[in-house]
């Protein structure tokens, strides 16, 4: 007789892939690691400070709420570091530390656990994070420092910040700021003023390429997105550059290749279907575009993702894929 | 050129494709029959078979004991001469006990006399169908469909033959050493089923990963105007039928209906050499080719054993367990019935015996979606697990089958694929019968 004191039975299946979802926010967070290193060599090591304490005040607040919900705690699954990390990329590295922290509050409680958790929230928390800090403490939020001067790890006064603070190519070309345009070699490796992950389309475009060799995101979204902004922008040039010009710099000169990558392909925030995903990223290019030309802002990204971001439900329903041996006619319309 | 369809998974690691190297290269060996053989009168789709033998008779092998109970079933043969010692219900492989008639073994495999060769080519087709019908042949991939219903409802329908030999379920190797090891038996099988439903094509389908059977088979077939080998790519669900349909015709098999509405009659590679036995010999269906394989086994193998023998002689032919098992299996990892006694015995549609040392199931106490999406990329008939899920759970039925959870083939690569490790594709086994039940009341309500 054999020993089967220890058989268990379940349903099939009865294997699963190894993939799981700290697995998947691991690799994102891997995908972030070269923006990172450029933004400690650009901003120094400031940078990774701002970042350590928007991640730790991230995790602590998920730890927080999961504790008064009385809900097992969620913090393993490693989107609270993602979070963090994100919020950090698309703030400026003079941001003050506890307004960071506030921002951490934002993005976790109030755009993420109150809606029900991971995957539950309709708006990407880290750039809900962003536009709350946007609007509550404007000159923060947009003070940015020149690539190559570091910042102080602390206790840097407010003129120090503005000896070393500069203009992004976005808003000198809106003409909402003044300043010498970085070449797009420059705005390329990250030498430019911006936010201090967004800077390196290069590093951006590594970590990207990893996430979908990893497969955990699609390029449906980023290249619809990315694609969409580049059209518009060579045909109705801003700034008065040429066409090419305004092209590359719409491309490579704002949050475009660190939202698109890493904020539009955000699972709960973004649609299901491949066909929904391009949807999304041609709406958030529009947008994108439709603010720079026409808004008050040089850079339109954030706004548009959290845009889209409610719309997310509509496209799902939209595109919803026509089901395998479906009527011809029905197939047609469909 | 391989063929293939949209969606579905790559289980397996990137050293062992579909965890099949522990037996993909090992012969099929043949054990000895057993002191004992339980025999259920089901082991196939539809009416339970019904037994014409009583307590202390004595059986020949081959010998039918069990008529079939309907159309829809089919005949049980004694799979060892011997003395029927019992008649009762014995532990099946689902779970319950069912009408099993018992055998006990007299080692002289005295064959019976109605086991004898058929002249296939100067029979009519009456008398062919009749033939495969009295073999007791069912579908041998594991959904045992009575073998002859679906010859008969594929004569006049079905231009099309597609011989599934796909074998997309990880471990199982049955198929693969009966390709490599038996190949003339199968491409005959296949010519008399096709000569039978009057087909104009007959692709007999393998994944790539069975390459070395190609140039075997190849041969076989050469100069045939009607067979032809269809490669197929490496991917779980591709021995679906739907699937397979769709990936070497290109032909949809509408919702709600059957292979035969596409033209199509899918067979499994171990049917078409079940019907070749049994006209090339007059054998019915005695003994099958199981894989037994997982990291709790001593000595996976390919074993050739007699219907009704109990898996614990399986195991024992193995070498035991080399750890105490944590899941037992009866067919593959993706569609497998967990097993919680070795007594029950193998049957027509067994074509692997699996044991786990380790919890690969990797089940989560709260999982959490994340909306990644991925089971919608994965799921074969282009449904929407992600919110199929989400109505079951809330057991919204309208919502469930506006999603169309009635279409959903049960496969599990949504529940293979998904990181939040949700028991999607166990949900929607449920939702399934629930909307079932559902419309069955409705239409009772409504005859009265």
């Amino acid at each position: 007789m054999y020993d089967l004191s220890k058989v268990v039975i379940t349903s099939s299946p009865h294997i699963k892939a190894s993939e799981d979802t700290r697995s998947i926010m691991l690799d994102v967070i891997i995908a972030l690691i070269p923006a990172m290193a450029v933004a400690v060599f650009m901003f120094g090591p400031r940078a990774l400070l701002q970042t350590a304490v928007t991640v730790i005040a991230c995790v602590v607040f998920e730890k927080i709420f999961c504790k008064a919900a009385g809900r097992p705690d969620s913090t393993g699954d490693l989107s609270a570091v993602v979070t963090g990390v994100l919020l950090s990329f698309v703030s400026p590295v003079s941001a003050p530390l506890w307004v960071m922290v506030i921002g951490a509050l934002f993005s976790i409680i109030f755009a993420k656990c109150l809606f029900g958790g991971i995957g539950k929230n309709f708006m990407n928390p880290a750039l809900a994070g962003r536009a709350f800090l946007l609007a509550s403490w404007p000159v923060a939020m947009t003070t940015w420092v020149k690539a190559g001067s570091w910042m102080p790890i602390l206790g840097a006064s407010q003129d120090d910040i503005n000896a070393i603070s500069g203009a992004t190519p976005l808003a000198i070309i809106k003409g909402s700021a003044e300043g010498e345009l970085p070449s797009v070699f420059q705005m390329f490796v990250g030498q430019t003023g911006g936010s201090m992950g967004e800077v390196s389309a290069l590093a951006l475009l590594i970590g990207g390429a990893y996430l979908v060799y990893r497969k955990v995101i699609t390029i449906n979204t980023p290249v619809a997105f990315i694609l969409t902004v580049a059209v518009i922008t060579l045909l109705f040039p801003t700034g008065g550059m040429g066409n090419l010009d305004s092209m590359l710099y719409n491309v490579f000169g704002g949050g475009l290749m660190l939202g698109s990558i890493f904020m539009a392909t955000d699972y709960a925030t973004s649609p299901v279907t491949p066909k929904g995903q391009i949807a999304f990223g041609i709406g958030c290019g529009l947008i994108t575009c439709l603010i720079r030309y026409f808004g008050g802002y040089p850079e339109g990204v954030c706004y548009s993702i959290l845009l889209m971001n409610c719309g997310v439900w509509l496209i799902d329903r939209a595109t919803r894929p026509t089901k395998f041996g479906a009527p011809a006619k029905a197939k047609k319309e469909g | 050129m391989a063929y293939t369809f949209r969606g579905g998974i790559h289980p397996g690691t990137h050293a062992d494709p579909g965890y099949k190297s522990a037996t993909n290269t090992k012969p099929i060996e043949l054990m000895k029959a057993p002191e004992q053989v339980i025999l259920p009168v089901s082991m196939h789709i539809g009416a339970p078979a019904k037994p014409l033998v009583k307590k202390g008779d004595i059986v020949d092998l081959g010998q039918m004991i069990a008529e079939a109970g309907g159309f829809v079933s089919a005949p049980v043969h004694a799979s060892v001469s011997g003395k029927v010692i019992d008649i009762k219900p014995m532990l099946h492989q689902n779970g319950s006990k069912v009408m099993s008639i018992i055998i006990e073994n007299d080692y002289e495999d005295r064959l019976h006399e109605s086991v004898k060769p058929y002249d296939f080519d100067s029979m009519s087709n009456d008398e062919r169908i009749d033939a495969i019908w009295s073999a007791g042949i069912v579908g041998h991939g594991g959904a045992t469909f009575p073998t002859h219903v679906k010859i008969k409802g594929a004569i006049g329908t079905v231009d099309t033959v597609l011989i599934n030999g796909a074998e997309c379920e990880p471990y199982i190797t049955s198929d693969h050493r009966l390709l490599l090891e038996r190949p003339e038996e199968i491409v005959e099988g296949v010519r008399m089923l096709a000569k039978i439903i009057g087909a104009k094509k007959a692709y007999i389908c393998i994944e790539i990963n069975k390459e070395d059977t190609f140039p075997a088979i190849e041969k076989l077939i050469a100069g045939d105007p009607v067979l032809e080998l269809a490669p197929l790519a490496c991917k779980y669900p591709q021995g679906a039928e739907k699937q397979l349909i769709n990936a070497v015709t290109g032909r949809e098999v509408p919702s709600g209906k059957l292979p035969s509405d596409a033209g199509c009659a899918v067979f499994n590679v171990d049917t078409a050499g079940a019907v070749y036995r049994r006209f090339a010999k007059g054998m019915p269906v005695i003994r099958r080719v199981v894989t037994i394989s997982g990291s709790a086994i001593a000595e996976p193998k390919n074993v050739e054993a007699r219907i009704g023998t109990p898996i614990e002689k399986l195991i024992d032919f193995c070498g035991g367990f080399k750890k105490a098992p944590n899941k037992l299996l009866a067919g593959g990892p993706m569609m497998g019935i967990a097993q919680f006694s070795l007594e029950p015995p193998i049957m027509k549609g067994s074509n692997a015996f699996l044991a786990f040392a380790e919890d690969e199931d990797k089940r989560v106490a709260d999982p959490h979606c994340i909306r990644c999406g991925k089971c919608i990329g994965a799921c074969p008939m282009h449904l929407m697990p992600i919110y199929m899920n989400m109505y079951a759970k809330k057991n919204d039925l309208e919502g469930c089958e506006e999603y169309n959870v009635l279409d959903c083939i049960e496969c599990g690569s949504c529940s293979y694929v998904c990181p939040a490790r949700i028991p999607l594709v166990q949900q929607f086994r449920v939702a399934k019968m629930r909307v079932m039940d559902k419309r069955k009341a409705a239409a009772a309500a409504a005859k009265k």
